[in-house]
């Protein structure tokens, strides 16, 4: 079943088309990944699905009703998460305020509080820590966190291993193992061994357009393919 | 040294440098009636700067808007605050305390009000095109300050305004040698109370966490579900309504106001929330008593360098800090 379509979808920054008629579906359950080199254009299309940036023309549509002319804030209500490449993590509020901004009534459903200590047991840890002192690692998880806090039926986390270190890395994949099995995940990554290790179906855009969709199971077979557009053996 | 800077942080840092300040200032003065006298003056101007200052942080914070129009609302408050206390001036010479705090309560409840509907104003139809265009804002807040003097002028008349004050707040408790005027023990307490009430509302409530997180990452409260155009609204208002007020106590403490009130004043709350560090509600106190302090101690000891300490002292504190003393984490 189709969770989540971009039809057609044109994005511009400033004066410059940066996403280029991009048609991408993703289906429900499991792990989407999009792959792409450096500028291809996908933290762009996780902004345009948020409403960070407008795209125009295009459309988004998540579960056959038309987001893309939505308040990023009106977006995120219809049970879309956002996990910036930045972590976007707030420095100066603690990791149980941060937290407590994403729910919904202030309080937490103390299942699923439980459920993030065992995936991130650091976060229990430094509960009363402001979150600039954290460690890169510690960030992230602190922004999957928040991502999970509520129910949610797709998540969008841009490069979650960007900077961290192989221990880390290997408890973020089995975290968004676990947390795919009842949430989407639409995850844009350049490390193509963690992005194979957990996707289902995938896509890579490069210069702005969708040049390849398929099954990551293919892809992850087909070296010459993995060449031509990720330019893996370069 | 790493050593004497982890015991000095412990001791409570930046915090400490008003402490520091009076201290080097005691030793300077060597009279402890005038250091006392110089001292409470400096905490209440620093309290009613800070009414001034607060607002201007917060909207810079959290919106990233350089708004100089937020000294019009000091110059409106002041002469709000007149008006009403010129016009219940039979309660303010009564003997009477219940009539006199009535009227004080009446004029700084009219300042108040005349903030937040002029704050609503300013937002939707000044600010609100300009977001994200400093030159703009610059340009459009800078009109807007000389469009309201004017106005201010139309209504009030170019020549200087007398405040009459309560009766209760006219007279000065005798210590030894030392006179403290009532007024700056009420503009200091005043200034203190909005401060708890600032900073219980930010650190213990859930629009407070809201305000402080959109001042770190506005884009990432809207992803969070938050329409943070509608909270600013209510930050811009609260934000001129606390100038308005800072503006009536002004008046009551300077006796004598001009439409160019606002203007004047617009440099020193600029100095203070950069001194403080941008959105920081604790910068901008500690910001503002060093600026009433450092004012008044220079004002005494070196009277020709007064009007230069202000900006002597942003200089220093920016060399030393950069980001300000208590800066809010970005």
């Amino acid at each position: 079943m189709t969770l989540l379509t971009l039809n057609a979808m044109q994005t511009n920054i400033e004066q410059y088309a940066v996403l280029h008629d991009v048609t991408l579906t993703v289906p429900e359950g499991g792990v989407f990944v999009l792959l792409g080199r450096n500028g291809a254009g996908k933290t762009t299309t996780l902004r345009s699905i948020m409403g960070l940036w407008r795209p125009s023309p295009g459309s988004v549509t998540f579960r056959g009703e038309d987001i893309s002319a939505l308040h990023t804030a009106e977006v995120a209500r219809k049970g879309i998460a956002y996990v910036p490449e930045n972590m976007g993590v707030f420095g100066g509020l603690t990791i149980e305020e941060n937290l407590i901004l994403a729910t919904k009534t202030g309080k937490f459903d103390t299942a699923r509080l439980n459920r993030i200590y065992g995936l991130f047991p650091a976060l229990k840890t430094f509960w009363g820590k402001q979150a600039w002192s954290l460690s890169g690692g510690q960030k992230q998880m602190l922004a999957v966190a928040r991502a999970i806090i509520e129910p949610r039926d797709l998540i969008l986390i841009d490069e979650p291993t960007k900077g961290l270190a192989p221990s880390i890395i290997d408890a973020m994949a089995d975290a968004f193992r676990e947390i795919s099995e009842t949430t989407t995940i639409l995850l844009v990554e350049q490390n193509f061994h963690f992005a194979k290790s957990l996707g289902r179906d995938m896509a890579v855009i490069d210069d702005g357009r969708i040049a390849h969709t398929g099954s990551m199971a293919d892809f992850a077979a087909d070296k010459a393919l993995q060449d031509q557009l990720l330019s893996l053996s370069a | 040294m790493k050593n004497l800077t982890q015991i000095l942080a412990r001791m409570g840092g930046v915090n400490l440098l008003p402490v520091a300040v009076a201290a080097v200032a005691f030793v300077l003065i060597g009279v402890p009636s005038s250091w006392v006298t110089l001292t409470v003056a400096g905490l209440a101007m620093g309290m009613m700067i800070f009414l001034m200052a607060s607002g201007l942080s917060l909207v810079f914070g959290l919106m990233d808007v350089l708004n100089f129009g937020h000294s019009a609302f000091v110059s409106l408050g002041a002469f709000v605050a007149a008006s009403v206390l010129t016009w219940l001036a039979g309660w303010l010479g009564a003997d009477s305390i219940f009539l006199n705090v009535m009227a004080l309560f009446l004029a700084l409840t009219a300042a108040l009000i005349v903030g937040l509907a002029g704050g609503w104003f300013f937002e939707t139809v000044i600010i609100r095109p300009v977001y994200k265009d400093h030159l703009r804002q610059i340009l459009i807040t800078m009109g807007a300050l000389i469009v309201a003097e004017q106005l201010i002028l139309a209504v009030w008349g170019g020549t200087p305004m007398a405040v009459p004050r309560p009766q209760f707040l006219e007279s000065a408790i005798i210590l030894g040698d030392v006179s403290i005027e009532i007024y700056r023990i009420f503009a200091f307490l005043l200034g203190l109370a909005v401060y708890v009430a600032l900073y219980l509302t930010l650190n213990r409530t859930r629009i407070g966490l809201l305000i402080r997180a959109g001042v770190e990452n506005r884009e990432m409260v809207e992803a969070l579900g938050f329409r943070i155009d509608r909270l600013f609204i209510g930050v811009f208002m609260l934000g001129s309504a606390l100038a308005t007020l800072g503006g009536a106590m002004w008046a009551g403490y300077e006796t004598l106001i001009s439409p160019s009130l606002g203007a004047e004043m617009m440099i020193v709350v600029f100095i203070v929330v950069i001194i403080g560090g941008l959105g920081s509600i604790e910068g901008t106190l500690l910001g503002a008593i060093m600026v009433g302090l450092v004012g008044n101690y220079v004002g005494f000891l070196m009277p020709k360098m007064a009007l230069a300490s202000n900006m002597i002292l942003m200089m220093a504190i920016l060399m030393w800090r950069p980001s300000g003393l208590r800066p809010a984490v970005k």
